[in-house]
């Protein structure tokens, strides 16, 4: 029934965004037509040269130029000749002109980068063979195809020696390699927000680094060594694991935060070396935050490799006959029936395994499927019957379009670093003005705080008085309501939405239209839209129930209280963690770099995560520990392989299966959903205020809480208690060979 | 052959002294100012440092030269007034004050004072003497360099150092912009000129007694003019009437 009210609605949007209203378009600039290497090509008015040369087909060498940092012009790798202009120009910083003829392979193009080579390779140590960006570094390969073929470098004076800089756990600095691109400054002060960085100095003194002695406290600082185009900023933890020749490539999807981040895998055997991120204009642009970037090393600890059976107070190895044997006996001697069988879908269950154990829960009778977190026994508050009321319906990449936005008890910059750092772009580029009501956090933009509990929220719908905010409020075109997914686990979850539905519904004309929609609701954990698409909700009555039998799917995060000591306890899982301590048998499931699945993120986007590497010892994809229990309880589920079990899923919602793109409900249903919402009569909002519901960033499930590396950035970052080493031990290993 | 061996061994032996292996190296050139700032007791960011209330007086008339949204474009002249207040030398809690007082990140403002030299990031003393020794100054008059040598043994202190006394600083800077009077220092905020060591040493004494010696040329030169005398202009210029019909007069 609710798939087919999701399938009706995602045709509904199809014919509606047919007609499309006049000022949807973007304003468009006019086209200009110009010569690259003889080849016309046309591209819009205002484009930098640079993308002109890309459009042409022609490969431009550069340094300093990013698509999407600000424009810097210092590197000057990128000249090319211009007709009629005497010098030659660098191309990222001048923009197209009408008619040009440019030329980027001519004798004197091939001179001018050459000399700018040779410059920049006068202070670059010749360290290549010590140096983690060794065969990836662009510094390498353009001096290998641009540069020159012998040295003219005979200076008595030496090499520039600047100090490494201490960032903190997770860049390493060797700035003696460092070229002054700059690329790592526009980022932390344009992207990441954190206005440290810097250059000091001048001429060839000019130097990166922060000026005081301090660390980057960004959640996005990883990127700058990706950015970095020589080996100046390299990666910590990483630091001499692995050379890029020797790793397997697999792009897969983050499961640490419900952004859905599209990664890459890069893995050596069985081990996951490293985490990058992949592009998705759509999702994370380029960038990944750094518990995405760094919780990997968790998955080499506290690992589950084998089914353990408890045996008094201690687990037993078990062959997995014996363990799934074990839960059968359990199960029959709890005496469980009906909704006694509880189960409890943690933040990392991925797709598949959930449609599995809600097809086995409900054979056994059972509709108490409750969700990790709380109030998670009870059905959400958002409903699951219409996707748009618990999904992030705005989308991701369309958020930069929205002039004010309310944020509800969430701070997005970690409950999602990702869209965080599109806020800060629409606030720089746009001034697009935030408001919030909930607990304060250090903002990578400026907002207006307007309160603290779900009170403060019907206030500020009824009276909004006359702050800045709320002017701008009254008047904005495309205002943007973001509800954080902590605002539905207290009892006012109700009452927030119902105030916010209202206002959305008495100002629909702004807030839902075929080209905007302005109410969102920001999950923060990756199984989570997956489950209510699924409808795994318990049933009103389940939760007045005690349960007798328990299974924890990936279930780390609940409160020990729920859980009755007389109740038999599974734990399917991959780390020893919460879950595990009270089982009563722990199944060992993969991590998500070790299993192919599905998961859906916030927005309600499917995306498939493939394997990288084997999981470890004994332990199995959980879709099939599932499938392989329900047999041994005699209830075999009728799929037996993964393509079956997503024709299943296609049965459920199609939504789960149309991999890579959004189902964007439509505006009537928006509104139907928003209808049911606002026609809750028992809620009623109290002045509690509202909580954060990450605390430590960088510890926040069961692989960042077994990873070194986000125990050292907890340390340094949440805790604020770091101490920079004084001189870092490799630097005087690899100092300035030249 | 043999000249290759002796050669190589002689790259060898400090090796095995250091008892690791390095390749040949280049050596470091390293910078001449620090451009990082380091915790000292004298320079930190705890020690407190607020406008005076006249200076506050003045930046908000500087501030208000500019757009109210450019507010940070008014960040060399404050953190010149704060240098000012602060004896001369820009500490790193004054680079805190004028970054709260123009509402900019403090690594901009970091950026602005380490990028221009006339900021002084160390303490200087009361006399500031900044002795050019571009070009034009060492050629022009008795040369420049002969006026550092003669500060240089008077003060007993090389370029970048204070004297045990506290009284003076001397550094070496680029062109000042007064060629045509070479060589000159700039001491404080005016322009000693036509230098010769005499008359260095002369105000050097002045200035270490209190005195605050006339600037401009030491020689009696009026500013710039030919010092050999005016070779055109010579008499006396006509005044209002001269030269003029009676009907005008």
């Amino acid at each position: 029934m609710f798939a087919r009210s999701r399938f009706v609605a995602r045709r509904a949007i199809k014919f509606g965004s047919g007609s499309r209203t006049l000022s949807t378009t973007l304003p468009r600039r006019a086209d200009i037509t110009l010569t690259v290497d003889g080849k016309e090509v046309t591209v819009p008015q205002g484009t930098a040269l640079i993308q002109a040369c890309e459009a042409a087909g022609a490969t431009v060498p550069r340094f300093c130029y990013h698509d999407r940092l600000a424009i810097a012009g210092n590197c000057r790798m990128c000249l090319v000749e211009v007709e009629r202009s005497p010098k030659p120009v660098a191309s990222c910083a001048m923009p197209a002109m009408p008619g040009s003829k440019v030329f980027t392979n001519t004798p004197l193009v091939h001179k001018a980068r050459e000399g700018v080579m040779e410059f920049l390779l006068a202070n670059h140590p010749l360290d290549c063979a010590i140096c983690d960006q060794g065969g990836e570094c662009d510094l390498q390969d353009q001096s290998m195809r641009y540069g020159s073929d012998r040295t003219r470098f005979h200076e008595i004076t030496g090499k520039r020696a600047v100090e490494n800089k201490d960032l903190g756990p997770i860049v390493k600095t060797s700035m003696n390699r460092c070229i002054q691109c700059t690329r790592c400054v526009r980022f932390a002060n344009d992207v990441a927000g954190v206005e440290d960085l810097g250059t000091t100095g001048r001429g060839n003194d000019l130097q990166i680094g922060m000026y005081v002695e301090k660390v980057m406290d960004s959640e996005m600082s990883g990127n700058i060594i990706d950015l970095c185009p020589v080996g100046a900023l390299t990666s910590k933890p990483y630091a001499f694991q692995a050379r890029p020749w020797e790793l397997k490539k697999t792009e897969s999807i983050d499961v640490l935060d419900a952004v859905g981040s599209n990664i890459r895998i890069d893995s050596r055997g069985v081990q996951v070396m490293r985490i990058q991120p992949k592009i998705n204009d759509e999702v994370n642009e380029e960038w990944i935050n750094d518990k995405t970037r760094y919780a990997y090393d968790g998955l080499k600890y506290q690992r589950l490799t084998t089914p353990l059976v408890r045996e008094g107070d201690r687990f037993v190895p078990a062959t997995w006959e014996h363990a799934l044997e074990t839960i059968r006996h359990g199960l029959i001697n709890s005496g469980a029936k009906g909704d006694e069988i509880k189960a409890v879908a943690g933040h990392l269950a991925d797709t598949e395994s959930l449609t599995t154990l809600k097809d086995l829960f409900n054979k056994l009778g059972s509709e108490n499927l409750t969700l990790d977190q709380p109030f998670g026994d009870s059905p959400p508050a958002t409903g699951v019957d219409l996707r748009s009321n618990y999904l992030f319906n705005t989308g991701i990449e369309n958020i930069e379009e929205a002039d004010a936005v309310l944020l509800i008890g969430t701070n997005p910059r970690h409950e999602a670093a990702i869209i965080n750092t599109r806020f800060r772009k629409s606030f720089l580029r746009r001034g697009a003005n935030f408001g919030l009501i909930g607990e304060t956090f250090p903002s990578t933009f400026e907002l207006e705080h307007l309160g603290q509990s779900a009170k403060d929220a019907e206030t500020f719908f009824s009276k909004p008085g006359n702050g800045t905010f709320a002017k701008i409020w009254k008047e904005a075109k495309k205002p943007l309501i973001i509800v954080g997914s902590a605002v539905m686990e207290t009892k006012d979850g109700a009452a927030v939405l119902k105030a916010v539905s209202k206002h959305v519904l008495a100002n629909q004309a702004r807030f839902l239209n075929q080209e905007w929609n302005g109410f969102s609701i920001l999950q923060r954990a990756a199984s989570r839209a997956a489950a209510y698409d699924l409808g795994f909700t318990p049933s009103t009555t389940s939760s007045s129930v005690k349960p007798k039998f328990i299974y924890l799917l990936n279930a780390d995060e609940f409160d020990p209280t729920t859980i009755p000591s007389s109740s038999f306890v599974v734990y399917q899982g991959h780390h020893g963690d919460l879950g595990a301590q009270y089982a009563d048998v722990c199944l060992p499931g993969s991590a998500y770099t070790e299993k192919s699945t599905t998961w859906i993120n916030t927005e309600g986007r499917a995306q498939l995560g493939r394997t990288a590497v084997p999981p470890p010892g004994a332990s199995r994809e959980d879709w099939k520990i599932l499938r392989a229990l329900s047999e041994v309880l005699n209830q075999p589920l009728p799929y037996d392989d993964v393509l079956a079990l997503r024709d299943r899923m296609w049965d459920i919602s199609p939504t789960l299966v149309r991999y890579d793109s959004r189902e964007i409900p439509s505006v009537e249903l928006t509104k139907l959903g928003l209808q049911v919402l606002s026609e809750n009569k028992t809620s009623q909002a109290s002045g509690e205020k509202f909580k954060k519901p990450i605390e430590d960033f960088y510890r926040t499930d069961p692989i960042s809480r077994a990873s070194v590396t986000m125990a050292a950035c907890s340390k340094a970052f949440t805790k604020g208690d770091y101490v920079p080493a004084d001189v870092d031990e490799g630097a005087t290993a690899q100092a300035s060979y030249a | 052959m043999s000249l290759a061996r002796s050669a190589l061994s002689a790259i060898q032996r400090p090796l095995y002294g250091a008892g690791r292996r390095t390749f040949t190296s280049s050596s470091s050139r390293r910078s001449e100012s620090l451009f990082v700032h380091r915790d000292t007791d004298y320079n930190n960011p705890s020690i407190p440092f607020t406008f005076t209330p006249d200076n506050l007086k003045r930046a908000k008339e500087i501030i208000s030269r500019y757009p109210p949204q450019y507010k940070k474009a008014a960040v060399m002249p404050i953190l010149d007034l704060g240098q000012r207040q602060n004896k001369g030398w820009t500490s790193i809690s004054v680079m805190n004050a004028v970054a709260e007082l123009l509402e900019m990140p403090r690594m901009r403002v970091y950026e602005v004072a380490t990028f221009y030299t006339m900021y002084n990031r160390e303490p200087v003393a009361e006399n500031f003497l900044q002795l050019c020794t571009t070009t034009p100054c060492q050629l022009g008059g008795c040369g420049s360099s002969k006026i550092l040598h003669t500060i240089q043994d008077h003060l007993k202190i090389s370029p970048g150092q204070t004297t045990k006394d506290g009284k003076f600083t001397l550094i070496e800077v680029e062109c000042l912009g007064a060629c045509s009077n070479a060589p000159m220092m700039q001491i404080g905020d005016d322009f000693y000129e036509d230098l010769t060591p005499e008359t260095t040493i002369k105000l050097l004494d002045a200035l270490a007694t209190g005195e605050k010696p006339k600037p401009g040329p030491q020689t009696g030169r009026k500013t710039s003019e030919n010092a050999a005398g005016l070779t055109a202009l010579t008499s006396k210029p006509l005044g209002p009437g001269e030269m003029c019909v009676p009907e005008f007069a």
